[in-house]
């Protein structure tokens, strides 16, 4: 799971990508995620992380997590 | 280290410049009271969901429109039309306020007389008035207003059997420049109808004709409507008297004034479009004062607003049973009220406020209801911020219709509470439970048992 390198990302949830054109936006929390993507981490990290920082149990992050990462592959985020 | 509250993570395309059928975004702020009591205290109490009444808002709107009519004209009473909501808690609340009662039905009187509204103040309206049920407004002295000859013959019958003189007025359809026409209701201004049950009331002298009633419609955007209207029964009330030499006691308006409800696909919301209690009463006084009555003559107004008295003071709240996302990419959240608690849902776009802090981050998204049926859409289309399985919401505007034309299908009725002036919430309606539901069932003796 990676990142396309068109893609740029600002601190306040704003994230363009500039080989199409397209922009969105992300909440805290999605920003959060979209860095550790970034940097590399696979989901299993990614949903440590984010317990660790969130009052969330286990499952509802897992379910969560993995229903933003098909959000990102249905914008054509993700390589 | 304390955690941080958790939202679900979401990622929203951008189109700029374009408002969509999502309509324009706006800021959400959570609603976490209703007058002073905590959203998650009245659930924790109550159960979810719960409709909850403000009596305070109530007492306001009913102020708020006497005081638009009263202030343009000198004769003005209002009659609570107990169909748009006949929880007796608030229906006394109209009538400790001074309103009459409307019915449409016997249930309806027998509920308005039971609340102690005495008899020649409940007006008894609709085509469903069976013998009996006339002979019991008779005694009672209540104003009946005939809907078709039928009834108006049956009248003349009972007046003669009960040696009585019923006390009516005839209900009056007419064409006020507004479509649909409502013209199945009553006898129609423009073909001559009314003049013939007038005239039939009149030679018969059997009956006191007392008033005129009409009801143009619901959800009337226009107020210049009502001015017609209001000059149409002028109009038909000073003839009476120069034909008859009798005078008529009072026009009755109806109701039908807008609520601040958005209607479905409305690209304005209510709020922006709604006429004020002020415009509908200046075009209503202005065509009444212009029309030539006498000043000592001029007519009683009587008024039977419905949605836009109470749609403002009820709440559904409820909560988030599960989220899914759909085939094309929409966030479809499943709450634990539908369309059989919800029946305006067929056709306003509720306002729907999350009862929590949430962020400002919105996502589109379907709202459904928890029934096991493709038509429990309660938003088709709706910006919130994401919710999460668990969380509670409040939906506005819900006091007219809803808690009486609620179903019970699938699933039993929740508790309505009402909070009252000082913050204290009163049980108005408990839950259903099974053995209410199965009080009117009978089982015949050879299907009671069986072996599976
Ligand atoms: C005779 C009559 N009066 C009053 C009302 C209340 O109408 P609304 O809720 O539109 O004010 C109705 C509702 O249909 C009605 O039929």
């Amino acid at each position: 799971m990676r990142l396309k390198k068109s893609i740029a990302i600002s601190e306040n949830g704003f994230v363009f990508n500039a080989a199409r054109g397209d922009s969105f936006s992300t909440n805290p929390i999605g920003l959060f995620i979209l860095e550790m993507i970034k940097a590399g981490k696979d989901t299993k990290v990614v949903q440590q992380e984010v317990t660790n920082k969130y009052a969330i149990d286990d499952s509802t992050a897992e379910r969560d997590i993995h229903d933003f990462v098909k959000m990102l592959k249905q914008y054509d985020l993700l390589d | 280290m304390t955690k941080l509250r958790y939202e679900r993570p979401v990622i929203k395309a951008l189109n700029t410049g374009v408002t969509n059928k999502f309509g324009a975004q706006q800021g959400f702020i959570p609603h976490t009271h209703i007058d002073g009591v905590a959203v998650k205290d009245l659930i924790a109490e109550h159960g979810s969901p719960l409709f909850v009444i403000s009596e305070k808002t109530l007492r306001d709107t009913y102020r708020k429109a006497k005081s638009a009519f009263s202030t343009r004209y000198p004769n003005v009473q209002f009659a609570w039309s107990y169909k748009t909501n006949y929880m007796n808690a608030v229906c006394n609340v109209f009538h400790q306020e001074g309103s009459w009662g409307e019915v449409v039905s016997r249930f309806e009187y027998e509920k308005a007389l039971r609340n102690g509204v005495p008899g020649d103040k409940i007006i008894f309206n609709g085509p469903d008035k069976t013998t009996d049920d006339h002979r019991v407004a008779i005694a009672n002295g209540s104003p009946i207003h005939i809907d078709h000859l039928d009834e108006l013959y049956s009248l003349i019958e009972l007046s003669d059997e009960m040696d009585k003189r019923p006390r009516v007025a005839i209900r009056i359809n007419m064409d006020t420049g507004i479509q649909p026409m409502w013209d199945r209701f009553g006898f129609n201004y423009e073909n001559g109808q009314a003049w013939d049950a007038i005239n039939k009331i009149m030679h018969s002298k059997k009956l006191d004709l007392i008033g005129l009633h009409c009801h143009i419609g619901t959800y009337m955007l226009a107020a210049q409507a009502y001015g017609v209207a209001a000059s149409k029964m002028a109009d038909l009330a000073l003839n009476i008297k120069k034909k008859f030499g009798h005078s008529i006691h009072y026009l009755d308006l109806g109701g039908g004034f807008a609520s601040k409800n958005t209607l479905k696909g409305a690209y304005l919301s209510g709020s922006d479009v709604a006429p004020t209690f002020a415009d509908y009463a200046e075009h209503i006084s202005t065509a009444l004062l212009n029309a030539g009555f006498e000043p000592d003559e001029l007519p009683l107004l009587i008024l039977e607003t419905g949605r836009a008295m109470v749609d403002d003071a009820g709440y559904l709240l409820g909560s988030v049973l599960a989220n899914k996302r759909l085939s094309d990419g929409r966030r479809a959240t499943i709450l634990d009220f539908g369309v059989n608690l919800m029946f305006t849902s067929f056709w306003y776009e509720h306002t729907i406020s999350p009862a929590q802090e949430c962020s400002q981050y919105a996502e589109d998204a379907v709202l459904y209801g928890p029934l096991c049926m493709n038509i429990d859409v309660i938003r088709e289309n709706v910006k919130l911020p994401p919710l999460n399985k668990g969380d509670q919401v409040v939906v506005h505007r819900v006091g007219a219709y809803n808690m009486t034309q609620w179903m019970q299908f699938i699933a039993l009725r929740p508790r309505i509470v009402m909070v009252d002036l000082d913050s204290k919430v009163h049980l108005v309606r408990d839950s259903e439970d099974l053995d209410y539901m199965m009080h009117l069932e009978r089982v015949p003796e050879h299907l009671k048992s069986f072996e599976l």
